[in-house]
């Protein structure tokens, strides 16, 4: 079970997809007006997540490699479908306001990133466990900044009045812009601790790896870590 | 439906709703390939290419096929994202294959993105906004020109403040991604003033 563990482990800090891998951008911003909207849409690619990592697993031996891509596709699009009629049976209000972003799980980095890089390679039992990691390291992500947009917006969390009846709630944090400067703001702290403990000489977390899962999605420029270099390198012709 | 309502709608997705800015559709692309002016004047017109086929095409599936009536009384609604996927990843390697067969010079300008416009989740979305809002054929072209378009336009504008931030001073861990974040945020409350149009 150490393996297991690990890979919830690896899922939830060291490799956070939010935070750490920067995937899955669209949910990540367009969701999160809310905690509870952050958290719905976190357990329901939580759920993809694990089922597909799941039967790609199972299946890895079967799926020819030229035609790989399709089929992780056509499962991950099955399971999409089975969540997004499960939400509107049962959870119809949070169906009502994720909408479009539902069917949109299919093209999350995350979910095929992770049957590309993990699920195809290793057996079943720590592909359910990365899979669980890798969806909790996302619900977590996405329900912080949900927190922090609904707190400053709206002054409340979950729907609970936490501020003063005195405080003016910014309305700008639950509107679109604030989905960007709350996530420049958690990234720009992120980045400060990092360097942090680099200048005390603990060992560095391992530089944004954006290598096989994200390499189809044109984000690797977006990963922190390798950013501040090709910049440097891009921008010599002034 | 008259030229004017098309009109109305073109300008909505464009501008009003913009793709990226109001919508977070195409996130990926918008921070990754957005470093100079040029690449990204590429990536945006090879999502235009892309998006305005795409909705021709899933239209046309989803009027003949999976919306028709006639087969199994309309119920195969259900299969909207598994076949529109299918069919934009197929058909992102289709016109690939095409360019680079019979426009060589086009090719060679929007080539290399046209592989990554797959997981673009705008063309999806797109698509899926089509069909939920009920437009034709027509209609869904037009909206999904002017998505695309709203995308181009975001994006060149994104790139061509970026090289401008390159030569400022900015706090260390601010540099990279934050910044561009901010700045994206900015774009946004500068795209709200558009909501006065319609």
């Amino acid at each position: 079970m150490n393996k297991c563990t690990e890979r919830i482990y690896n899922g939830l800090v060291k490799e956070n997809p939010t935070f750490v891998l920067m995937l899955g951008m669209c949910p990540t911003l367009a969701v999160t007006t809310s905690a509870i909207n952050g958290i719905g849409m976190g357990l329901s690619t939580t759920a993809v997540l694990i089922m597909s990592n799941m039967l790609i697993s199972m299946l890895r031996k079967i799926i020819p490699d030229s035609v790989r891509m399709p089929a992780f596709i056509v499962v991950v699009a099955s399971f999409v479908t089975i969540v997004d009629f499960l939400l509107e049976g049962f959870v119809p209000s949070l169906y009502d306001s994720l909408g479009l972003y539902i069917p949109l799980i299919v093209v999350n980095c995350i979910i095929l990133g992770r049957a590309e890089s993990y699920a195809s390679k290793n057996p079943v039992l720590p592909s359910i466990f990365d899979g669980v990691g890798m969806g909790l390291g996302f619900t977590v992500g996405l329900t912080s900044i949900g927190i922090v947009r609904e707190l400053i917006g709206a002054g409340q969390i979950f729907g609970i009045q936490v501020m003063p009846d005195s405080y003016v709630p910014l309305t700008i944090f639950v509107l679109a812009p604030g989905a960007f400067f709350v996530l420049a703001a958690l990234v720009a702290l992120q980045n400060k601790i990092k360097r942090a403990a680099a200048k005390k000489g603990k060992e560095v977390p391992a530089a944004a790896d954006c290598g096989a899962g994200c390499a189809a999605c044109g984000n690797r420029g977006a990963c922190g870590g390798h950013m501040t270099v090709s910049q440097s390198g891009n921008n010599n012709r002034g | 439906m008259g030229i004017q309502e098309l009109l109305l709608i073109a300008v909505g997705s464009a501008f009003v709703n913009n793709v990226v800015l109001s919508q977070f559709l195409g996130i990926c692309p918008f921070l990754g390939v957005s470093k100079n002016v040029k690449t990204a004047a590429g990536m945006g017109s090879a999502v235009v290419f892309v998006i305005t086929i795409a909705s021709f095409v899933t239209g046309l599936i989803y009027k003949f096929i999976l919306g028709n009536k006639n087969i199994m009384n309309g119920e195969l609604e259900y299969l909207n994202t598994i076949v529109f996927i299918l069919v934009i990843a197929a058909l992102v390697q289709f016109v690939e294959m095409f360019l680079k067969k019979s426009m060589p010079s086009l090719y060679n300008a929007l080539g290399v993105y046209l592989p990554l416009i797959t997981t673009n989740c705008a063309v999806l979305g797109v698509a899926l906004t089509n069909v939920e809002s009920g437009y034709g054929i027509l209609t869904g072209v037009v909206n999904g020109f002017a998505t695309a378009f709203g995308f181009l336009i975001s994006i060149v504008l994104m790139a061509g403040i970026r090289e401008k931030i390159e030569h400022n001073d900015i706090s260390e861990s601010f540099q990279g991604t934050p910044i561009v974040l901010v700045t994206a945020g900015l774009m946004a409350i500068a795209f709200f003033g558009f909501s006065g149009l319609i």
